[in-house]
């Protein structure tokens, strides 16, 4: 179950949810996505904060509007965003992973082997995913 | 969309010896939802009642629609105000109160109405005075919802309402709200249950407003450093400290400041945790600062549960 929780803004906690739907296709490219006020009422935010978090994407092309019908999930939109998040992956994921290494004494070598040993796990089990799992 | 609706400036009100509000400036604008948070006694129903009208200010002036609220029926028809203990008169049942915000409330949705008894299974039948404590409030609640005024105020309208009717409550307005935009003033304890309803919060503390801001912009804009004390002060140094708790030769410190990414990645390499700060902690922290030191094991635990006058 998804949490809103108090790191940042929850319109970018709404823009984040979409984008994992996204990212891991459980959002198709030219489906429609709730409206705001669907969103507002699930998660039990402001539909404005809503509002706020959906614009966002359409601001950065990943949703465009259809008049009075409503919003949908731009074509080439999961490349978009695939792309955007391996530019951050490094930040976001291995350097923390290569710091707690070292806190532990966990060597490169052996960071490696856990590294392969993973990527064995079935792609599913991704954080992501479970995130994603409430939209 | 943005325009101001209501705009208080310089009130102030004298009870005897207490300044109940001490320069009071605020500005509400249209189809928002503001939570008006602070302790028992910092001057929230004070600051209603002379919006309402219920109550005049010692000075100052406060503007609804644009003009005085006091015996200016054009203005009072667009506010419902729902207090904490409305009084109703004796032989009155629910569905005789409903009766009246009828006829005064000219968006008032009877069908919505009894639809929420319905959902609160409120007896709408029953003398009021027979109602129990959230029964009552749920009345008001109702009145509030249903009126659908322009502007309405709730002013910590679920005493005795358990926790299902409280969410029942919350999800009745964002849904109605998104529905129907307009401009609700939500006065409450239970920071943690409201937070994510709120547009903008405004946080009012012995009669000043010590806090006006979007509820986007304050999450986030503290953050807990805990870790070793040495290494904690070392980092925070220079920063504005809101709270410090110890234990032992940890420490665990709020800052009323958001930290970069190249902060933050410097916090994780010295081993510092960062944890975000709820908007319930920040009031609490932000109220408890003026009272000056919060002693040891201080927690935002309860906060409805305060000792504000022991402060007086």
């Amino acid at each position: 179950m998804l949490m809103i929780d108090d790191s940042k803004p929850i319109f970018m906690q709404i823009a984040e949810l979409i984008e994992n739907g996204i990212v891991d296709g459980s959002m198709a490219e030219e489906s429609q996505v709730p409206s705001t006020n669907e969103f507002a009422a699930f998660h039990r935010i402001n539909p404005a904060t809503a509002a706020k978090g959906v614009n966002l994407l359409v601001d950065s092309g990943i949703l465009y509007k259809r008049r009075g019908i409503g919003m949908f999930v731009a074509t080439g939109a999961r490349a978009q965003l695939v792309a955007r998040r391996t530019e951050e992956f490094f930040e976001q994921y291995v350097k923390p992973l290569a710091l707690e290494a070292r806190k532990l004494g966990i060597s490169t070598e052996q960071l490696n082997t856990m590294i392969e040993r993973s990527s064995g796990l079935a792609p599913e089990s991704g954080t992501d995913k479970e995130r994603s799992a409430a939209l | 969309m943005n325009d101001t609706i209501v705009e208080a400036r310089n009130l102030i009100k004298h009870y005897k010896d207490l300044n109940a509000l001490d320069n009071v400036n605020l500005s509400l604008s249209a189809n928002r939802i503001y939570g008006l948070l602070g302790r028992n006694g910092a001057g929230k129903t004070t600051l209603m009642s002379i919006l309402t009208a219920q109550a005049f200010a010692t000075s100052g002036e406060a503007l609804v629609f644009g003009a005085s609220a006091y015996e200016n029926e054009a203005v009072l028809s667009r506010i419902c105000f729902i207090r904490e203990s409305q009084k109703y008169p004796d032989d009155f049942q629910p569905q005789h109160a409903f009766r009246s915000a009828a006829l005064f409330y000219k968006n008032w949705d009877q069908a919505f109405a009894d639809r929420l008894a319905e959902d609160f299974q409120l007896p709408i039948k029953r003398r009021i005075k027979k109602l129990s404590r959230g029964q009552l409030s749920a009345v008001g609640v109702i009145i509030g919802l249903a009126s659908r005024a322009e502007l309405t105020f709730f002013d910590e309208p679920y005493l005795g309402l358990d926790a299902v009717a409280r969410q029942l409550f919350y999800d009745r307005l964002v849904e109605d709200y998104a529905e129907h935009p307009r401009t609700i003033i939500l006065s409450s304890h239970l920071i943690d249950e409201v937070a994510n309803l709120l547009e903008h919060v405004v946080v009012i503390d012995r009669g000043r407003i010590i806090m006006d801001a979007d509820a986007d912009d304050i999450r986030g804009s503290a953050v807990t450093v805990s870790g070793s004390a040495e290494t904690v002060d070392a980092f925070l140094l220079g920063r504005k400290i809101l709270h410090r708790e110890t234990l032992g030769s940890l420490a665990s410190v709020t800052v009323d400041e958001s930290l970069g990414s190249r902060e933050r990645a410097e916090a994780q390499e010295l081993g510092l945790e960062l944890s975000p700060v709820s908007l319930q902690q920040l009031v609490v922290r932000k109220t408890m600062a003026g009272v000056g030191s919060t002693g040891v094991g201080s927690d935002t635990g309860d906060f409805a549960d305060d000792t504000l006058e022991a402060r007086r």
